[in-house]
């Protein structure tokens, strides 16, 4: 299983926070396709500029695999405090 | 020390706190960011962070201050949630063995916060809810510390 948590307009967009998915993808493109595949809003928000992406924490850059129990986020540009 | 908390706080009580037991400190600088009313077209705030990461990349910029401006100790406190206009949303603080050392740590951090740091404004004043991001002004202050230079130029 995959945890996908989203912020910030992101989350506005997708009308939701949090999901899990199960089994988890392979790779963090193939989640991205998976979690926009029923929200065309969403997987357009997913591609614009500055959105980033961590997995358990660490910032992505590109793809990568995917392992169980992967927390997944997906960041809109940071407005600072 | 990074906190986030959603909870108000006290920042004489923290001042206090971070002031004591400092033998080798000869200063400690203090900065209060409070949410501003924009004369009624921002009545709250809710500031969304991510639990873990949010910490994680302050405290590496912590961790870059404290080594480029010879700090002895930093504390980082932020609110997250929902804040009212008139409230301290960041109270950031600095001990260093000089003053100079100390502004300018708590300068940088400060500017950072402002411009990079992982939060998600949303701010609600009468026409609405909208998403906040950093202003030129924030990029521009923020940029001053990337010439190489201890001090901006």
């Amino acid at each position: 299983m995959a945890r996908v948590l989203l912020f910030g307009r992101l989350r506005d967009v997708a009308g939701w926070r949090e999901r899990p998915l199960d089994p988890a993808p392979a790779t963090l493109a193939a989640l991205k396709a998976l979690i926009g595949a029923d929200n065309p809003a969403l997987a357009a928000a997913l591609e614009a500029p500055g959105v980033q992406a961590a997995v358990n924490l660490i910032l992505v850059r590109g793809d990568c695999a995917l392992t169980a129990g992967a927390e997944v986020a997906f960041m809109p540009t940071m407005s600072g405090g | 020390m990074i906190v986030l908390t959603d909870q108000a706080f006290d920042a004489g009580a923290e001042l206090t706190r971070f002031s004591q037991g400092r033998g080798e400190s000869g200063a400690v600088v203090s900065f209060l960011g409070l949410a501003r009313g924009e004369a009624g077209q921002a009545v709250a705030l809710d500031l969304e962070a991510y639990p873990g990461f949010t910490e994680g990349e302050i405290g590496a910029i912590a961790a870059v201050a404290t080594s480029r401006f010879c700090l002895h100790d930093v504390l980082i406190l932020h609110r997250t949630g929902p804040i009212a206009a008139g409230e301290a949303i960041v109270l950031v603080m600095t001990a260093a063995a000089h003053r100079r050392e100390a502004f300018e740590g708590c300068d940088f951090l400060m500017d950072y916060l402002k411009s990079r740091a992982p939060f998600w404004k949303k701010e609600y004043g009468p026409a609405g809810a909208a998403w906040v991001e950093p202003t030129g002004r924030d990029l521009a202050d923020a940029g001053r510390w990337d010439q190489g230079a201890r001090r901006p130029s």
